[in-house]
């Protein structure tokens, strides 16, 4: 009882000291808008293997623009869990960065908040022309008819990976061109514990982005022409089935990814547990997991038939990361100075080497260090066969909508549970009901 | 317990402000002045008032405004397009209310599922954990060898940080990789196929067991305190009496023990079912539709869809159910205990 | 503590019953701990595969590596500070109003008391937006930089901590005596010193249960500390979700992480427990 005595007061008072150095300490940070024109604060999303890598990468640049043009930048890597959260947050309260990156396919979305300074004509010439930019890139930056709320800072697109050495041992010469070929190779890969598609069936947006793609193959958007949502159509019916089928009818998915949310198909393919992965430049992921390049090849996503053109011919989502303005920045000449430093032909050789993404000028695009045979094929992708995801306001919420409802059509492959067209239909119905009436 | 009459106990260094102030010299207590206007009573009057005043503040700073806020958010048509000018949204009326409690529509019938799942995690969880708290506590009533190190042990599912301590369950769920299913498949093979904690059905059963982990020590603790106020006496006689440990249980201890249950019950209840912490770590921002409780649908419903007005308006017709049910329960519990 | 209740041994049914139900508790109770532990001492190749009982090999990397995958130190002294704060400014806060409430009777005490109350039953997710505008608009009113500051955050977790603070408070206030501090008065304090050198101190064990409860709260919040933090205020709760990054999730590193963050309080918390158990049975329980 003695000690405890004693303990007690003891522990209080440590406490009251450490208060009253928080209070001294409380309200040192806030609003960074206010800042001086001399200062910038930059919100990067988390595009390295961790946070702190992408501190490494890109304070050399900052410094670099610091000398250039005597504006220091204040960075914050935001990691993805936070981002959209922080986003509306400064939307709401006006206190925010000057300039942030957001994932391009918010564009519409993040617009429509007002939160982010339209890219005028005015605008694009202080960053050297919306002409330097790839056209399919451009498309993922706001709604059509409005000018863009953001400007394309790294590119990607979907390529699909294959386990080079898998693909020898099951006798197979090719990567698959249509789904038909992929599901008759991934049945001959599907075997002793190891499976031949490796999907990340519990993230709403990697589900979205491939119902979207497969939709668009089936003549299917998921939207209208005035903008109203279309989730029932029996070409996006069908593709969502078609998805969920892989691990559903098909069984050449493990089950168990219809849990995996936070890049496990990755792991999986790279340990190869998985015979092949659709995915945006997986290239650093793969290798961070020991996965030599030589190990695997990248070829185009298969299409429907060996030949589709027109508008069903997509295989990709513009994938990608827009840079933008915050509409409440006190130092819109920095921002946008810095925009065009972000932006310009070296810092888009060097950042988009350093993250294994393609950048979306073309000056850089057409850099020889970007002509490797896995960065030609998502190229080739994003000049040709991608589309971005619909530039509606209420895409964010479409893409949480039927990102879930694929998520729990894979739950219930899973649990053994039949997919049917019907009960596809049905899960659709029910993602379209939960968009904003409007 | 009612106040009991005080002597004139203020003390000369502490005059009041703003009350006529007493002639200094005289006795207090014996003053013209003081007969007419007691003075006991009005030094004391401000009194309590001024203890309570940082108390108010914060209150109000925390709780009042920001409630009388939020009800005023939740008859505003507040979605995406106001998010930067809040004050711009357009008056909805109703409307958001209409959405949310049309059981009919997806909105409201999405609602009432995550309110029947949380009722019933929630009447689980509470129920599961006050039985493991009183068997722990009244096992562990009489003194045994390593009763302190138990004790101890017990205690720490309630003193670890909740994401910590939830983000290693969800480690622990993870179906391929897990330790449960290493356990209940590879080891026990009680199941035919590997089961999904994390998604699906099971994901009830998994958040169950979360909550169950995390609250029942803290039922053990108050149950423990609690019955270290029973006297010894009341058993002696018992036993004496010849009464069984069975019978005992029931006629002293459990009766004893009710004003802490009260207490204990309805905490645990208000906790479980505002519970946000733990479904969130576990599940991430999308719950399962079996785990889809209240408090994480909300969130979902203000924040991934960007629909703030009907989140709002969700919220206060929550707010109102646990008004109700408090005050009844209150209500019935303590009428209970006037008659026992 | 020698028992006065059973002179005779416990019959041996009992004793198995106990042996059983407690076994298998605190397996059921150390059963993450275990987990958290042994996964903090693998190889990352370990916890990526199916789980086994033991490392395949120990290393102690993820104990170096935590601190370079995310600043934890960093998240680690925010939290700290954040958790402090709020319980010195809600423990005292409550303590003025607890004594007005046990000691006094005036006009609107139960109207108070009720508000407390019924505050604690009040959803975290109803004050977040409210709170975070009342935040963003009384800083640009007043120049303060309050949303986003641990200072913000500080004030939003006395939502939970300041009702629960004043209610265990007024429960063991009305336990201690009023012949103490009407005895104090007698000899001349004033109330206020009457309820600094007299109740306080005899209401230790109730304080200590109270700060305790009020700190481990704040410690492990999770849903304002999403909203109301920049980088530079991040507490742990939000910050250890950096270990899951675009390529991987370090799961041995998260689980060093968590036992690590664990530490403090859980020893805190037990090296306290007598408080607890003390502060409980007067407070909640009356």
């Amino acid at each position: 009882m003695r000690t405890t005595r004693i303990t007690a007061p003891a522990a209080l008072a440590a406490v009251l000291l450490v208060c009253t150095t928080a209070c001294g300490g409380g309200s040192s940070t806030g609003g960074s808008a206010q800042g001086g024109p001399e200062e910038l604060t930059y919100w990067a999303s988390n595009q390295g293997s961790s946070l702190e890598a992408d501190q490494q990468v890109l304070t050399p640049e900052l410094k670099k623009f610091q000398q250039q043009t005597g504006i220091k930048v204040k960075l914050e890597v935001v990691p993805w869990s936070d981002l959209l959260n922080r986003i509306l947050a400064a939307a709401a309260s006006g206190q925010g960065p000057d300039v942030l990156n957001i994932g391009n396919t918010w564009s519409s979305s993040l617009q429509a908040t007002g939160a982010l300074r339209p890219f005028d004509a005015k605008a694009f010439e202080a960053i050297g022309g919306k002409d330097r930019f790839v056209a399919s890139a451009i498309g993922a930056t706001g709604a059509q008819g409005k000018d863009p709320a953001a400007v394309p800072l790294y590119s990607l697109a979907y390529g699909l990976y294959y386990n080079k050495k898998m693909f020898a041992d099951a006798g197979i010469a090719e990567p698959p061109a249509t789904w038909d070929e992929l599901v008759a190779d991934g049945k001959m890969l599907t075997k002793d514990g190891r499976y031949g598609l490796a999907v990340e069936g519990g993230n709403p947006s990697e589900n979205v982005h491939h119902a979207f793609v497969l939709g668009k193959q089936h003549g299917a958007d998921f939207f209208d022409a005035a903008g109203k949502p279309d989730f029932t159509t029996p070409g996006a019916v069908a593709a969502v089935k078609q998805y969920v089928d892989f691990m559903a009818a098909d069984r050449i998915v493990a089950p168990g990814s219809a849990e995996y949310a936070a890049n496990q198909a990755v792991t999986d393919f790279a340990t190869g547990k998985a015979a092949m992965l659709l995915w945006q430049a997986a290239g650093s992921s793969l290798k961070s997991h020991g996965m030599k390049p030589g190990d695997y090849g990248v070829a185009r996503v298969p299409m429907r038939t060996k030949d589709a053109t027109g508008p069903t011919a997509v295989n990709s989502m513009v994938a990608g990361i827009n840079l933008a303005v915050f509409n409440k920045t006190a130092n819109a000449d920095g921002a946008l100075k810095f925009v065009k430093f972000m932006t310009g032909d070296d810092e888009q050789r060097i950042l988009n080497a350093a993250y294994g993404s393609l950048p979306p000028t073309k000056a850089a695009q057409s850099d020889p260090a970007f002509a490797t045979p896995d960065l030609k094929v998502l190229a080739d992708a994003l000049a040709h066969t991608a589309a971005p995801l619909p530039q509606v306001a209420d895409e964010s919420q479409f893409e949480t909508a039927v990102g879930t409802a694929v998520k729990d059509l894979f739950a219930d492959a899973a649990a053994g549970r039949p997919v049917t067209t019907d009960s596809v239909r049905t899960a659709l119905q029910k993602a379209q009901q939960q968009m904003p009436a409007s | 317990m009612a106040r009991p009459a005080l002597p004139a106990q203020h003390g000369p260094t502490a005059p009041p402000l703003g009350a006529p102030r007493p002639p200094q010299k005289r006795a207090p207590g014996r003053s013209p002045l003081a007969r007419i206007l007691p003075p006991a009573r009005l030094r004391r009057a401000w009194l309590p008032y001024a203890l309570l005043l940082p108390a108010l503040a914060l209150e109000l700073l925390v709780h009042l405004v920001p409630m009388l806020v939020g009800i005023a958010m939740s008859f505003r048509q507040l979605t995406q397009f106001f998010i930067g000018n809040w004050s711009a949204a357009p008056w909805a009326g109703l409307d958001n209310y209409r959405l949310v409690v049309d059981v009919h529509a997806p909105v409201g019938a999405d609602l009432l599922a995550s309110f029947a799942v949380t009722c019933r995690f929630t009447l689980l969880s509470v129920g599961l954990s006050w039985l493991l708290g009183t068997g722990a506590a009244l096992l562990m009533q009489d003194a045994f060898r390593g009763r302190g190190l138990l004790r101890t042990v017990f205690l720490v599912p309630y003193a670890l940080p909740v994401y910590a301590a939830v983000i290693t369950w969800a480690f622990m769920f993870q179906r391929d990789t897990g330790m449960v299913n290493h356990l209940l498949h590879d080891q026990l093979h009680l199941t035919g196929e590997r089961p999904f904690w994390l998604i699906g059905d099971n994901s009830f059963a998994a958040l169950v067991t979360v909550s169950v982990w995390r609250q029942w020590p803290f039922a053990f603790l108050c149950l423990t305190a609690g019955l270290q106020n029973i006297p010894r006496e009341l058993y002696e006689a018992a036993a004496m009496d010849g009464a069984g440990v069975l019978r005992q249980i029931r006629s002293i201890t459990l009766p004893s023990l009710r004003p802490v249950n009260q207490v204990l019950v309805l905490v645990l209840f208000l906790w479980t079912f505002n519970d946000f912490n733990t479904p969130y770590v576990l599940f991430g921002r999308a719950a399962p539709r079996a785990a889809d409780l209240v408090s994480v649908h909300i969130y979902q419903s203000s924040f991934v869809t960007w629909n703030f007005g009907s989140g709002s308006a969700m919220s206060v017709l929550l707010l109102l159910f646990l008004l109700v049910v408090t005050v009844l329960y209150l209500a019935v519990t303590s009428s209970r205990r006037k008659d026992a | 503590m020698p028992d006065a209740r059973s002179p005779m041994a416990p019959p041996r049914s009992l004793v198995w019953t106990r042996r059983v139900v407690l076994g298998a508790l605190t397996a059921f109770a150390l059963a993450p701990v275990f987990v958290m532990a042994v996964s903090s001492l693998k190889p990352l190749q370990d916890v990526q595969g199916p789980f086994h009982w033991l490392p395949s090999h120990l290393t102690l990397r993820p104990y170096r590596d935590i601190w370079h995958t995310v600043p934890l130190a960093h998240y680690f002294l925010n939290s700290l500070i954040v958790a402090a704060g709020a319980t010195v400014c809600s423990v005292t806060v409550a303590v003025f109003a607890a004594y007005a409430v046990s000691r006094h009777r005036f006009r609107g005490r139960r109207l108070f008391s009720l508000t407390i109350l019924s505050t604690q039953m009040f959803p975290g997710i109803l004050f977040l937006l409210p709170l975070f505008l009342i935040l963003v608009n009384l800083g640009n009113a007043t120049g303060i930089a309050l949303y986003g500051s641990r200072g913000g955050l500080i004030l939003t977790y006395l939502t939970f901590s300041l009702p629960f603070s004043v209610w265990m408070l007024v429960g063991y206030f009305d336990s201690i005596p009023r012949d103490l501090d009407e005895a104090a008065l007698v000899d001349g304090c004033g109330p206020l010193g009457a309820l600094l050198r007299v109740v306080v101190p005899a209401a230790v064990p109730g304080i200590v249960a109270v700060c305790v409860y009020a700190f481990m709260a704040a410690w492990g919040e999770v849903l304002f500390a999403s909203v109301m933090t920049t980088t530079a205020t991040r507490t742990l709760a939000v910050g250890l979700q950096g270990y899951a990054t675009q390529s991987d999730v370090y799961w041995n590193q998260v689980m060093a992480a968590s036992l690590v963050v664990s530490v403090p309080v859980v020893g805190g918390f037990l090296l306290l427990q007598r408080y607890l158990v003390a502060g409980l049975t007067a407070g909640a329980v009356k």
